[in-house]
């Protein structure tokens, strides 16, 4: 399911506060990895690093194929890697739409030369994600698809979402899926409230979201199949997501670093990195997606990273396109903004950057014992850097960090055995 | 973005009501007062922008406010022209940015920026060096409206503080009314909105007015302060008719106390949000508003350009 560049496994050695609660760990070691197998775990010095499980990102837009200017598969791969991550996952709507097992065959392909960590690719769970047919599903399934989605839109078919819902027992693939009801966000570029008002931009209500986020969580009651909800972003959502959960409904849900830190205050900049789809929301909802993602109702966090050409954000705020990039900035972000003041456990937030989302997709989650592939990130939290345009690997600079200072970076990432990012001031 | 933008430099703009304090707007207002003798006189060009070079881009039609603007400058003797999106290089898909900076080339000391986007005058004024005067983007913002409307209330009225304004019609698509109900908090007014909750967006009252679905609010107003009501409106169900819009919220004879002005900022449906009978009384104060709009742009361009009050010559001019 997942697809990285063929080739050597590395030996190494690191040591820190080693940082694993899944494994029960949390202790000064040296950890030895041997031919891309961690081989020893002995004791040894605290040193300035704190050593996890390396971190996977549910939604990573890599832009390939048709927007190869924006990112690439290499591009993309070594921002997750500076990003402490070691699988991704890749949406399908590029130019075409992953919906067939051409098309995915040759990003697979690709991945085999160009990919710095491994990339699950996730195709449509429509023809052209127009939302009238299903895709060959099972075909694509065997050619090595991580999961579905029509991710940039939704189904905005009931009866599509039934249908896919019930075909999914083939696959054994989770349903991803961007939810938005389109008569009700048509024409709204930010959060409908009072900042919306103000400035006269196009309101887009909460309920664009959660009216989706009710029919599908009901839907997959219904057929007794699991979903996942990406890039929630209201508390209407959030509250829909514990019934679901309190009723036995096999869903997992996503949140991004950016509806976590900001509110829809940042868009009165009218700076264009800050438009996103869904927007950024009310402090309400930052606060409920906060508990949510504490007490593990959300148990992911994804980027969902969108690179943009410069001149595409270059532009008025209504005209801009929505999304921003993410993965070089997330862990630092999350750990500025939430760990620092108190907000989140930095064992939560490694947890939901890491086996959190590996398990809403039944990916390996990335472990810290004897005998695993080594999947390690390292980390010094007091480093402080400054977010700049020329800072990133990614071909894109869009973010919504640029000019800001952080406090914690990735300085090492060991991604399926192989030493894949070091950052040139490690300790 | 927020990397690629030059320092904060001592440029003055005019690009949202949200940027100015009381001090601004009555400086503003004052200037147009003294510059309205000047359109009194024979002879009605005053020589005070010589030597500047004032470019206005429009993206979205208008007469009233280009035409102003045009003639604003040319009343200061600033050389001018107009740059229209039609039968530009904007028609062969130049963006924004680089009309912009293709204009900037020309060292213009002022762009006057109407755009269908909000945020425009902002990019253009990050972009080059010119001062950049917001002529109406999007549904956000159109200050100079704003000023004009103060002025055009003061004339009438003999003050604008304390004023209760009740702005009716279609808010929500309406850079009139945000910049309006922003501009009347700054110096003392108060504004009520009224209209059809559909039209009325979420959280309004936030930029300090009251909210009204009712047309008995206009009651208690001393302006009524009517607004365009589009036909797409229609289309996209925001309310059922015309029919029953003009019915519910249509500024008929019957609907004016004595005593009340009425405003339009044009152009005006007769007989669907205002009634002919009111837009021909001398109620209305709509002529007043357009000749209001040349002398408060000549003031704003001036004010733009000087930080200076308005030199004692050319208010002795002015008032001769």
């Amino acid at each position: 399911m997942l697809v990285g560049r063929n080739g050597r496994s590395d030996s190494l050695v690191l040591e820190g506060r080693v940082l694993a609660s899944a494994q029960g760990i949390d202790e000064a070691l040296r950890i030895t990895v041997r031919d891309g197998v961690i081989s020893a775990l002995e004791p040894g010095a605290p040193g300035a690093l704190v050593i996890a499980p390396a971190f996977v990102d549910p939604h990573v837009h890599l832009r390939t194929p048709g927007r190869e200017d924006e990112e690439t598969l290499r591009s993309g791969t070594e921002a997750a890697a500076a990003g402490g991550y070691c699988a991704i996952l890749a949406m399908p709507n590029t130019e075409p739409v992953v919906d067939s097992a051409a098309v995915l065959g040759a990003l697979v392909e690709g991945a085999r030369d160009e990919a710095v960590v491994p990339i699950g690719f996730m195709a449509a769970i429509s023809k052209g994600q127009q939302g009238d047919e299903l895709t060959e599903m099972v075909e694509l399934a065997e050619a090595g698809a991580a999961a579905f989605t029509d991710d940039g839109r939704p189904v905005v078919s009931a009866g599509l979402m039934r249908r896919a819902l019930q075909y999914s027992v083939l696959t054994e693939l989770q349903l991803a899926l961007h939810c938005e009801e389109p008569s009700l966000s048509r024409g709204g570029h930010a959060h409908e409230g009072s900042v919306a008002a103000e400035l006269g931009i196009g309101p887009y209500p909460s309920s664009a979201e959660s009216v989706m986020v009710e029919r599908d969580l009901s839907l997959a009651g219904a057929e007794g199949r699991p979903v996942h909800l990406m890039h929630l972003s209201a508390r209407e959502s959030v509250a829909a997501l514990d019934h679901a959960l309190a009723n036995g409904v096999a869903a997992t849900g996503e949140v991004t670093p950016h509806h976590l830190v900001l509110t829809d205050e940042a868009v009165r900049s009218l700076d264009t990195n800050t438009k996103m789809n869904p927007p950024l929301r009310g402090e309400g909802d930052r606060d409920a997606l906060r508990d949510a993602l504490r007490r593990g109702a959300i148990t992911c966090v994804a980027t969902d990273h969108a690179p943009h050409a410069r001149q595409e954000k270059d532009v008025p705020f209504e005209e801009a396109p929505f999304g921003v990039t993410g993965l070089e900035t997330a862990f630092a972000a999350l750990h500025t903004h939430l760990v620092i003041p108190g907000v989140l456990t930095l064992e939560t937030l490694l947890e939901r950057m890491s086996a959190g989302p590996a398990r809403a997709f039944g990916l390996d989650e990335p472990r810290i014992e004897v005998g695993a592939r080594a999947n390690l990130v390292a980390l010094d939290l007091d480093a402080e850097w400054n977010v700049t345009e020329d800072g990133f690997r990614s071909l894109s600079a869009n973010s919504w960090l640029l000019g800001q200072a952080l406090r914690g970076r990735v300085v090492k990432t060991v991604a399926d055995g192989r030493l894949v990012f070091e950052s040139s001031d490690a300790p | 973005m927020s990397e690629s933008r030059p320092p904060a430099s001592p440029r003055r703009h005019l690009l949202s009501v949200a940027d100015l304090d009381r001090r601004d707007v009555e400086r503003m207002l004052d200037t147009a007062q003294s510059l309205a003798g000047s359109l009194d006189r024979e002879v009605k060009k005053l020589p005070t922008l010589r030597g500047r070079t004032v470019v206005n881009l429009f993206y979205e039609s208008s007469t009233r406010t280009l035409a102003s603007f045009e003639l604003a400058a040319k009343r200061l003797s600033a050389d001018t022209m107009s740059l229209r999106s039609a039968g530009s290089s904007v028609d062969k898909g130049e963006s924004l940015k680089d009309t912009a900076l293709t204009l900037a080339a020309y060292e213009p000391d002022v762009i006057v920026v109407r755009h269908p986007s909000i945020g425009a005058p902002q990019l253009v004024a990050r972009l080059t060096d010119a001062h950049v005067v917001n002529a109406g983007d999007g549904k956000h913002q159109h200050p100079t409206q704003a000023l004009l409307d103060l002025h055009t209330m003061r004339q009438a009225l003999g003050r604008v503080d304390g004023v209760h304004v009740a702005i009716v019609g279609d808010i929500l698509h309406s850079r009139v009314a945000r910049s309006l109900v922003q501009a009347l908090g700054l110096v003392g007014a108060h504004a009520t909105v009224v209209g059809p909750p559909t039209l009325v967006p979420r959280g309004i009252e936030s930029l300090g007015c009251d909210v009204s679905y009712e047309v008995d609010a206009i009651a208690g107003a001393d302006v009524i302060y009517v607004l365009r009501m589009q036909q797409e409106r229609m289309s996209e169900a925001f309310v059922p008719s015309l029919r029953e819009y003009t019915a519910l919220y249509g500024i008929t004879p019957e609907r004016v106390r004595k005593g009340q002005v009425v405003m339009h900022p044009g152009p005006m449906n007769r007989g669907v949000e205002i009634d002919p009978r009111v837009a021909d009384s001398p109620a209305a104060l709509v002529t007043d508003q357009v000749r209001a709009g040349l002398v408060v742009r000549m003031a704003v361009l001036y004010d733009v350009l000087t930080v200076a009050p308005v030199p004692d010559h050319v208010r002795a001019r002015a008032v001769a």
